[in-house]
Parts: structure tokens; sequence; C-alpha cells
């Protein structure tokens, strides 16, 4: 069976494409931070744990509508609780909301995500909009994501048969369309908020600023693995909400390292290898075949 | 002699069909129903063991063919083949792992048309496809024989030395890169074994593991077959296994005082023992048996052997398993379906190398080979 024109096409921009990657450079994600991508505020002082972005999420992508205590296939989003040691004034709820806060967990969208990096077969891809997609019709289900995802995001269907990787996909079809994503829409303390990172990022410094005895000074999510879509200003240290801490660096530079060496180490090796092989070869020969 | 059914192979084959069965269920009703892996700790037994260990285990056939092909070193032509389909039957149970294992496993050749060479997983990918069919190629030539296809043999044979070369090539990588599978997680892998040279680490191992497994199942074969053990070769090998030994231990002693880890290695944490347990099962304890005098026995040299291969299944179960543990904030530990799978596939292995070697010309070295090539 001959290649149809669009094998070929295929098959040609492929190699192409082999090419280019294989040239020991940065993974092209690098150039990403300069496009206008999509950021969402968090703020942890304004959150009053109503879950209505926990039921919004659940809502607009079809999953059932229970109450989640954990990300899971069909809780791309939920409400941690955590207990306060010493017990600090709510900014909304004041004296009744002092022994603990709440916030929204879910996938961080970073600027270089492991996860799309480590995935052999790009199922994960960083899109120039901002958000990180999956895209189930490729994935083999051989975890790595999960593995290499340093906010812990991705989630398996292990109760199927054939399962896929699941997480928050930044709500992309809404983005696309101009509209915030659902969770951001239902929230009615405006403890979530949508725009262009760099307006985020501002916006965030600006309430540190504003109010430098209410808020700790520091942005969760503009350094953290180089970088993510969703930034986090809080009350209360971030390492006491028990948010993990992570390497500054992008990720995917770790792997790159070792990964960038591949096509020298291939030439060299080859190279070495064929003329050890070929020189002892003679020498037997000329000894006449003996040792 | 051929096909007896000895009460050995019996419990092989109950292990092999209750793996078959834990496949089935895994089939019809997911990974869950099977494995205790969760999603904060997604990669367990089947590719801590069955993958990392698998492709080490099978390093024999690349170091041996390396020595024979590439630096021409004849002596150890005996134990090349034996090496080879050593090497090419752990790839093929590697791949039989992943097949239960990967959630989609009917895209398992995904990975050579949807490309991300940005991940190491897709040079793993493409490494272990093309390595195992260079070991097929290579295993084919003894199939050739034993048909007594002549003129695909010489053909076959002619093309030998590039595909050594490309074998080796492919070895060096894709050993390493199994190492590198593991540097996108700083802060998840404990750091006794997280370090920027774990490819190289995991290239070392993998080169000491290949003599000492070609030691061992020397051992083996010349008890199940009852051939005499060539000593003078094993000896070489026990030579061989304690140089790599040796630079793998400074390597890594070099790195862990350099990222100021040696403190960590207390026996006092889990960690901390399980580090101590492998280096000496692994590294000291062989180095020592390999320098005292008696080491010109064979007992010594094949239970020096068998400690380096126990030490980098220690070593990959560590990388993969234990020292995840911590980090991932969830305990592990597998379920008995996945040990029964795990033990299926070893016994599948097993079996597959017997049948080979009571069929195929293994032991037989034929001296027109080395004249064709
Ligand atoms: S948080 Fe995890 S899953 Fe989300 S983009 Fe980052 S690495 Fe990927
Ligand atoms: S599980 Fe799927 S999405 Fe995740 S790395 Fe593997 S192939 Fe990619
Ligand atoms: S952005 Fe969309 S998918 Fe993500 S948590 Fe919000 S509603 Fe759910």
């Amino acid at each position: 069976m001959a290649l149809t024109r669009r094998q070929f096409l295929h098959l040609a921009a492929a190699s192409a494409v082999g090419v280019t990657v294989l040239s020991p450079t940065r993974p092209a994600t690098a150039r990403r931070r300069a496009a206008p991508a999509v950021g969402v505020l968090v703020d942890v002082a304004r959150c009053v744990g109503c879950r209505s972005c926990e039921m919004a999420c659940k809502r607009y992508h079809g999953f059932p509508e229970r109450e989640s205590s954990d990300l899971g296939p069909t809780a791309w989003t939920y409400i941690r609780v955590r207990p306060l040691r010493q017990p600090r004034s709510h900014l909304n709820l004041g004296d009744a909301g002092a022994d603990r806060r709440t916030y929204k967990v879910q996938c961080m969208h970073c600027l270089e995500p492991a996860c799309a990096s480590a995935c052999p077969v790009a199922a994960l891809r960083k899109t120039p909009e901002g958000p990180v997609v999956y895209d189930a019709s490729r994935c083999l289900g051989c975890r790595y994501c999960m593995l290499a995802c340093p906010f812990q995001v991705p989630r398996f269907e292990w109760d199927r048969p054939l399962p896929r990787i699941q997480k928050c996909n930044l709500c992309a079809e809404r983005l696309a369309r101009g509209e915030p994503p659902a969770c951001v829409e239902a929230c009615p303390m405006r403890a979530l908020q949508v725009g262009p990172r760099e307006a985020i990022l501002a916006e965030a410094a600006r309430r540190i600023a504003e109010s430098p005895d209410r808020y700790v000074p520091a942005i969760y999510g503009a350094e953290e693995a180089g970088g993510t879509s969703w930034l986090y200003v809080s009350d209360v240290p971030f390492e006491e909400l028990g948010f993990p801490v992570v390497v500054r660096e992008p990720l995917p530079a770790y792997t790159w390292k070792a990964l960038g060496k591949v096509p020298t180490l291939v030439i060299v090796i080859g190279a070495t290898l064929s003329a050890l092989e070929f020189f002892l070869r003679r020498r037997i020969n000329l000894n006449g075949g003996g040792h | 002699m051929a096909r007896r059914l000895t009460p050995g192979r019996t419990i092989l084959w109950i292990l092999v069909a209750a793996a078959a069965l834990i496949s089935g269920v895994r089939y019809a009703r997911g990974l869950g129903a099977v494995t205790r892996l969760s999603d904060r700790f997604p990669w367990g037994l089947w590719v801590g063991f069955d993958v990392l260990c698998g492709v080490a285990l099978a390093a024999g056939g690349f170091t041996m063919a390396a020595t024979v092909y590439v630096l021409h070193n004849e002596r150890y032509r005996p134990l090349l083949r034996p090496a080879i389909v050593t090497g090419f039957l752990g790839y093929l149970l590697v791949i039989a792992a992943l097949l239960v294992d990967l959630g989609r496993p009917y895209r398992i050749w995904h990975p050579l048309i949807m490309w991300n060479p940005h991940s190491v997983m897709f040079e793993v990918a493409w490494c272990v496809m093309l390595y195992t069919l260079v070991l097929a190629l290579e295993f084919g030539i003894m199939v050739l024989e034993r048909l007594g296809w002549t003129t695909l043999l010489s053909i076959a044979r002619a093309s030998l030395p590039p595909l050594v070369v490309a074998g080796v090539i492919l070895s060096t990588l894709h050993q390493s890169s199994l190492g590198s599978l593991f540097l996108i997680v700083p802060g998840k892998l404990h750091p006794l074994w997280y370090t920027p040279l774990l490819p190289v680490l995991f290239f070392l191992s993998a080169v000491a593991v290949g003599p000492a497994m070609v030691t061992v199942e020397a051992a083996l074969s010349a008890r199940a077959f009852r051939r005499p053990l060539e000593f003078p070769l094993l000896a070489d090998l026990g030579r061989a296994m304690a140089v790599v030994l040796t630079l793998y231990l400074g390597v890594r002693v070099v790195d862990l005082v350099l990222r100021d880890a040696l403190s960590l290695a207390t026996p006092r944490t889990v960690e901390g023992t399980l580090f101590w347990v492998e280096m000496a099962v692994g590294v000291i304890l062989p180095l020592i048996l390999l320098a005292l005098p008696v080491a010109l026995r064979p007992g010594t040299v094949v239970t020096a052997a068998a400690l380096v291969v126990s030490g980098v299944v220690l070593n990959r179960l560590n990388v993969a398993i234990t020292g995840m543990w911590a980090g991932s904030g969830a305990t592990y530990v597998p379920s008995w379906m996945e040990v029964t799978v795990t033990l299926g596939i070893v016994s599948a292995g097993v079996l597959a190398y017997l049948w080979i070697a009571e069929h195929l010309p293994v032991f037989v070295e034929r001296s027109e080979e080395y004249a064709g090539g």
C-alpha cells in the first residue's frame, strides 16, 4: 500500500521536527513565557470555603456533584481546609473563620510543565494561551506525567480497563470563547480573578503592598517550578497551609540537561566503537588471525 | 531429555498461569483492582522491578557483544550467546510487563509516530524498541543456524559489527536514561538517591551487572545442563566487575560528599538503612570477596556476582519505590497480585531460556561463524 499524500506530509514534517528538536537547545516551552498567557489569582484571605467553585467545575464538566476532599478523576478542583495553629481573624468571616483557612486546589498550569515535558507522546501540552491540556487519544497510560508533576496533580482512572489521565484544563474551551473559567465566574467572594498573567501578578503584588499587615509577602506560583499560571496570595504563610515546597527552576530543565547530551553521546560512542572495532580487527588480521 | 516436567518447572508454569489470570483481571477491572498504586504513587513494583531491573539485568547482552565483536576478544565467545539470549528475553519480558502496567497497552507503539523528544520516556521507548530489534537480529542468527539457511546466515553475520555498535549505543543511552527518568523528581526522590549523576550511576551499575549476570547464568546453566564451568573466563569477569564496581563506588561517594548527603546515610532512618544494605550487598561485599585470595575459587566469584545482581536490584527498587515513599507522602507496598505477576514474568523468562537452550545452538560455537564475519 502506497503512502497517501497526507501521510507523506506527516512523515516529512515528523522527520523535520526530529532534526530540529534533536539539536541541543532548550525546550520550546522556554519561549512561551513571552506570550501573553492567562493567569488566575487565588486570594486565600478572601476565600470563605463555600465550594461554589468546586460545584461550578463539576457542573460545567458534567461530573457527579459530590463534595470532594481530594483531587480525583471527576474532581478537577477541591477546597482544602487547613486548621490554623494560631487563630487569625478572617478577612470576610472575622473571628468566625479565625481557626482555619480554606483554599482552592487544582492543576497549577505551569509555564514550563513537568507533565508535558515528561509525556512521551505529547498527550499533555502547554498551549500558548496558558492552559495545559490533555489529549486522551494519544495517551499510553504510562503515568510518567503523574510522577513528574511537582504538585501531585494528574489523576488516573484506576478503576477503568482503559484509563485516562484527568486534571483541570483551565476551561480552555471557555477561555477560547473569551469567557472566564467556570470556577472563577462562580466565586461569590471574588477570591478568584482571571486575566493576563502579567496583570494578575501585578494585582497580587498590589494587594500585598496595600495591606502589608494582612498579606504575607509572597506570591505562590510566581517562581515555583519556574512559574505557574495559577497564583496565590495569602494572609497565612504558605508552608503553614501545606503548600508543597517546590524548586524554583523549571523542572523540564533537569531532564533536559541529560537529554541534551544524547546526540553528542551517539556520535562520540558510535565513532569510538567503530574506530576501535576497525583497528582491532586490522591488527588481528595483520597478525594472521592469531591472538 | 527435552521437556521433562520437573517439579521446578511445574511451579514456574503455575506462576505464569497465575500471572496471566491476574493480568486478565487487570484488563477487565483496571489497575486499581490488582495493584496498590495510587495517584500519589503511580509507579510501583512493575516499573521498579520488571522494567528497571529487567533492563539492567539484560545488560550482559551488550557488554558481551561489545567485548567479542568490538574489542575482538575471542576468549569470551562461549559466553556471548547465552548473554544475548538472556538480553533478548529480558527485553521481551520488559515489554510484556509494560503491556500489563500501561493504561492503554495497545498504544505502546504511539511513541513511534507521536513525538515528544523532550521526554526521557520517549527516548527510553525508542531505545527499547530499536534495541529489542537489534537483539532479535542477533538472536535470529541462532535460529537461522538451527534451520540451516546458509545464504541468509552469511548476510546476517556480515551485518553483525554495525548492529553490535548500534546495540551498544542504544544500550548506553537507555541504561542511563532509565536513571534520567528520575531527574524530574528532585522534590520527591530521597537525596541519598536523587543526584544529577543518576544517569551516570545507572549506566555504570549496568556495566557492572552485565558480567555479573553472565557469571550467575553460566554457573546456573553449568548445573542445569551439566556442563563444565569455564573458570578462567569467570575469573576475568570477576576482575572486570571489580574494576567497574570500584569506579561506581568512587563516583557514588564523591557525589554524596559533594551534595552533602552523606550525613543522611545514618541507619536510623528507613532510607539510611536501605542505603547501607544496598551498598553493602551490591558494592562493598563483592569488592571484598573479589579482592580476597579466595577469589581464585569459582564459588567466590559466583557469590560476588550474585551479590552484585542483588545490589543492582536493591538500587533500582530504592530509586523507584522506597526512595519515593517520603517525598510522595504515600506508602506503597506491592499487593500479592503485583508480586505474583512479577514472579510469573520472571518464570516465563526462565522457562523460555530453558526451552531455547535445549532447542537452539546456544552453547555451541562453530568456528565458521567467525570466518563468516
Ligand atoms: S501542576 Fe502538574 S499537572 Fe499541572 S501543569 Fe504543572 S506539572 Fe502539569
Ligand atoms: S500517562 Fe499519558 S499523558 Fe501521562 S505521560 Fe503517559 S502518555 Fe503522557
Ligand atoms: S479552571 Fe475550569 S476545569 Fe479548572 S478548576 Fe476551574 S472550573 Fe474546573
